[in-house]
């Protein structure tokens, strides 16, 4: 099952959604919740990411009995240095994102806990692609 | 601790979750950065925060938590119940700071909350 969805980057706020519905489907389907809690977890934190640094972009979730692979694409201004954005506490959002609960320097650190195997493929000023992947035991 | 021990404990009002009032509580995190709340918590929390907006509701969707308090007298506005509402969660304002809501909760005996080791 492939589920697709655009994420707005103008308004926070609304930041979630596509994680969310993700997250029912799984529901749905009947899989474990610890590993809906780990897909929905690192998914939501990348798509916030998305809408804070890049402007928004796609989400897309690939549901096999396997596995869920998420990839969410951005065209924003990349990431100028991988590792530190890596580190817990790093962060380059402003303090606007703060006063939203975000921005931290938790959202990598959080995603790459959760997942099996996470992949971000990142140039300066083209945006980075981000490819989360969620083993499942129940396939 | 059920939840309706928690509203009793803080002297709360309860906006939504009326099904939720004899839903067991075993441990609590107080916290305002929401990926914070996915970094630690575990199962069976309730969630409390000065954070009034819509991410502190997402956040508690995503980790399944079942119970928000919003300390300090803060009242979320209709579309943050309402949202609360549809996802099944328990919303709780109090009048007590964060401190004292949770020093209030860990002497009731909700004492479990989990640590983590310094990094």
């Amino acid at each position: 099952m492939k589920l697709h969805y655009e994420v707005p980057g103008d308004d926070l706020s609304l930041a979630g959604r596509a994680s969310t519905e993700v997250k029912r489907a799984l529901g749905r389907l009947g899989i474990d919740p610890v590993e809906i809690k780990r897909v929905a977890v690192a998914m939501y934190e990348a798509e916030i990411n998305m809408v804070i640094h890049a402007g928004g972009g796609t989400a897309e979730a690939d549901i096999s009995p396997e596995r869920v692979t998420v990839v969410l694409a951005d065209h924003g201004p990349g990431i100028a240095d991988l590792d530190l954005a890596m580190q817990e506490g790093y962060s380059t959002a402003p303090e606007s994102v703060r006063e939203m609960g975000f921005g931290a320097g938790m959202g990598l650190p959080n995603i790459k806990r959760n997942a099996d195997d996470l992949h971000i493929d990142t140039a300066l000023g083209l945006g980075t692609t981000v490819t989360i992947v969620i083993k499942l035991k129940t396939g | 601790m059920t939840v309706r021990d928690i509203v009793s404990t803080l002297e709360g009002v309860l906006l939504t979750g009326e099904e939720l009032l004899d839903t067991d509580i075993k441990a609590a995190c107080g916290a305002d950065l929401m990926s914070d709340v996915m970094a630690f918590v575990k199962e069976g929390v309730v969630l409390l925060t000065g954070l009034l907006n819509p991410q502190a509701i997402r956040t508690a969707d995503m980790m399944d938590i079942k119970v928000i308090v919003f300390v300090r007298g803060k009242k979320p506005p209709k579309d943050m119940v309402q949202e609360a509402q549809d996802n099944g969660i328990a919303l709780i304002a109090t009048k007590y700071s964060m401190f004292l809501a949770c020093g209030r909760l860990y002497e009731a005996g909700l004492r479990s909350g989990g640590t983590r080791d310094i990094q």
